[in-house]
């Protein structure tokens, strides 16, 4: 009898540079899809003035071997400019934004606000029953934010996903 | 000159610009304006073929055998859809490619026209590159850059889809040089350490194999000219994948002829025995390698690939050099200068071993003749002409690949990575275009064949004189005997039924046709078919029964190859059975 193997797994942080024209996204994603590799998150937005040039983070999972695979791969394809492993290149920043509806009245209310509060979450949207909280922070951050929010009237989650950047002066 | 051209006529002198000599496609709607710039036009060739696969295989055929990118030109959904195979097959075995599709007009783009297909996402993930060309001023460059593309760092098919209000509508056209980014750049050389590197490991082997693959082709001859030149230094044996075959010469002492699953017993034990493993342009393919943890185990491997995605894919190697063969080549013997390697006798006495098992030999068959005689008979006869030789997909391919030996580049035809049947016809076609003047013959099964049979006709139109030599076993050959080896004979639709008389369609097609039935008349057969001016089939019927060994069965070592005469199981267990 014949049973699937699992590989150990690793989690890696990638910023891609590419060349904003049509269909990147599609290509950059179904590279994903196409070899098997996993996509944990992903963010684009262009970052010129002239709209020329896109940076995309992504998040992604897999065994240490799939994982340089994925950086060549990527390398490989024509309007990439430039991939770096966040992870591989050693301490970096990544920052998600997540926007938290809340519906509650009484205590519940007052607490879900001192939470927010404590989470520097800031109320962007308040009625007299909810409140949206617009939030950015560190992934498991917003995870643990969103957890106590559970118990307190959470309605809905919008999350953008990481983008991230190494430490220091100098460009990765 | 400066002046206002459509995108179609654009089209046209960008491909002229580039040195096309040879178009193959087949109309359609979308590409009307583009097959009206071509109409009169004496500098491009059009081949009309029959289908658009042939289509693709063809343009293959052409540029495995040139050198040259080979160019397509098709419609837009079913005739960018039916080229896909072609264009994938190319993507696999890294043939310079570029595809033309017609595309419905801009406007109607995303509302299910009429024969619209999203040709630039199906193609996605089977071409190098694609684009969809939005503005014809934009031709030329695109034009260009895909050219470059397609035939530099590791080749590729690219894919340039036009809409068809594209190729009519007017843009400047200069014929001055093109202006335009250069963002593809691919490295070529190793850097001076590692290249001191590789060569120190070379010198301290003791038992050193030199693994080739298409690679070594795709660079080009000098690459070949190279790797012979480095071997006669080292005097390291030489072993190829089905890919590469033709970069060293098959008659050289330290040749080991192919590897992997029906590879050589020498080539595998002296892979699984060397030190050190060179591979040159090779991708550690799994019908090489067979189980990975199995593989090659107590050698140091040096790999030389111009693709950085083709290093550490399958196998981990010690020192990656990503770079051009030929170049990488060039710095290693300057690098090697006039060093002297280790004493190679007891290598060469163990090679001499796994030799003596003599792991090609088969037995005699009174009744019928042997698929492989054939093949060494067609070889012997066809030797002094140096032809060119494509093959379609199956145990005729393997025995092609065992049997009949080549000494240069650029000789051997056939679909490795993707396996395609019915790649021979089209491809042997493309080829003929390439050299006029060589004999070029498929080397057909019988089911193959019947895939891209309509291209016979193509054949026909342009005078090629294509032969196609078909080793009739009246089955599916490679499926039977996978039938036989995993699932007890259970021969589910592998039996060839319903075969056509081949003599009689080749006739039907103003081909000659020739029908050999034994062995006595094998060489008259053969004889005749070279001597005749134009095309020819060759319904060779053979041994009906017999398997392609030697076999490494898929996930299993090279030491556990099966030779001729090895009793066989009959059946797998099942991580055997879900490997490809
Ligand atoms: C397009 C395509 N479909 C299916 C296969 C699977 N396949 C591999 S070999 C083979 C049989 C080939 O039979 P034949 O052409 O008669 O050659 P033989 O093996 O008998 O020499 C098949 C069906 C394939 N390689 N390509």
């Amino acid at each position: 009898m014949m049973h699937i193997q699992h590989e150990a797994e690793e989690r890696h942080v990638l910023t891609v540079t590419v060349d904003n024209e049509a269909g990147i996204l599609a290509k950059i994603a179904g590279l994903f899809t196409a070899r098997g590799y996993n996509i944990d998150s992903l963010t684009v937005a262009d970052i010129t003035d002239n709209h020329s040039v896109s940076r995309i983070t992504i998040v992604t999972h897999g065994p240490r071997s799939q994982i340089d695979q994925i950086h060549a791969q990527l390398e490989r394809l024509v309007p990439v400019h430039k991939v770096v492993d966040l992870t591989e290149v050693g301490p970096h920043v990544a920052r998600e934004l997540a926007l938290v509806k809340v519906a509650g009245i009484g205590e519940k209310r007052v607490e879900a606000l001192r939470i927010a509060d404590v989470f520097r979450a800031r109320p962007v949207d308040t009625t007299t029953e909810s409140f949206i909280f617009e939030m950015t922070g560190a992934p498991d951050k917003i995870d643990s934010f969103v957890a106590l929010m559970r118990d307190l009237g959470l309605v809905e989650v919008g999350r953008t996903g990481i983008v991230a950047m190494a430490r220091g002066p100098e460009e990765a | 000159m400066s002046e206002e051209r459509s995108g179609a006529s654009i089209l046209v002198e960008s491909l002229v610009k580039q040195g096309v000599e040879f178009v193959f496609g087949y109309p359609g709607g979308a590409v009307l304006p583009i097959y009206d710039a071509l109409f009169g036009d004496e500098r491009l060739r059009h081949i009309l073929v029959r289908h658009e696969a042939g289509a693709a295989h063809a343009a293959e055929g052409y540029a495995r055998s040139t050198g040259k990118p080979g160019i397509v030109l098709v419609t837009s959904g079913p005739g960018a859809t039916n080229a896909i195979t072609g264009i994938a097959d190319a993507y696999m075995d890294s043939i310079p490619m570029v595809v033309i599709t017609g595309q419905v007009p801009t406007g109607l783009i995303g509302s299910d026209a009429f024969q619209e297909a999203d040709t630039v996402g199906i193609s996605r993930h089977c071409t190098k590159h694609n684009y969809l060309v939005k503005d014809p001023a934009d031709l030329a460059a695109i034009v260009d850059e895909a050219f470059q593309i397609a035939t530099t760092g590791r080749p590729g098919p690219v894919l340039i889809d036009i809409p068809k209000d594209v190729q009519i509508a007017m843009a400047t056209w200069s014929d001055g040089p093109i202006q335009r980014k250069q963002r593809y750049s691919p490295r070529t050389e190793g850097t001076p350490d590692e290249i001191a590197r590789a060569v120190a490991m070379l010198a301290n082997a003791k038992a050193p194999v030199f693994y080739t693959g298409g690679g070594v082709i795709n660079s080009g001859p000098r690459a070949t000219a190279l790797l012979r030149e480095l071997q006669a230094k080292t005097g390291a044996a030489v072993t190829s994948t089905l890919m590469g075959l033709g970069a060293f010469p098959a008659d050289h002492a330290d040749w080991l002829g192919m590897l992997g699953m029906h590879g050589t017993f020498e080539a595998n034990m002296a892979m699984n025995q060397a030190d050190l493993i060179v591979c040159v342009g090779a991708r550690f393919d799994d019908r090489v390698t067979g189980r990975l943890d199995a593989f090659a185990p107590n050698s140091e491997k040096i790999h030389i690939d111009i693709d950085r995605a083709s290093i550490n894919k399958t196998v981990p190697v010690d020192l990656p050099i990503i770079g051009d063969c030929a170049t990488v080549l060039d710095q290693m013997l300057a690098e090697w200068g006039t060093r002297k390697g280790q004493d190679l006798t007891g290598w060469k006495a163990r090679i001499d071993g796994w030799r003596e098992r003599k792991s090609l030999a088969y037995p005699a068959n009174a009744e019928a003749i042997m698929p492989q005689l054939a093949i060494e008979r067609l070889y012997e006869l066809t030797k002094s002409k140096a032809p060119v030789i494509s093959t379609e997909v199956g145990q005729h391919q393997m025995w092609a690949a065992q049997y009949f030996p080549f000494f240069k580049p650029n000789k051997w035809l056939t679909s490795g990575g993707l396996g395609t049947m019915g790649y021979g016809l089209p491809a042997a076609i493309g080829a003929q275009c390439g050299n006029p003047d060589s004999l070029v013959i498929d080397i057909a099964g019988d089911a193959s064949i019947q895939m891209n049979i309509q291209e016979l006709g193509t054949a026909t139109q342009y005078r090629l004189p294509v032969k196609v030599f078909i080793l009739n076993n009246e089955w599916m050959g490679m499926v039977r005997q996978w039938q036989e080896l995993t699932y007890e004979s259970r021969y589910s639709n592998s039996y060839s039924d319903s075969l056509p008389d081949f003599v009689k369609l080749a006739e039907a097609y103003g081909w000659k046709g020739i029908r050999i039935e034994n062995e006595s008349e094998l060489d008259a057969g053969i004889q005749a078919m070279i001597d005749h001016p134009g095309p020819v089939i060759v319904d060779c019927l053979v041994h009906k029964e017999t398997n392609c060994f030697p076999m490494i069965p898929s996930g299993a070592a090279h030491t556990d190859m099966i030779l001729y005469g090895d009793s066989v199981a009959g059946t797998m267990d099942d991580e055997a059975k879900a490997l490809v």
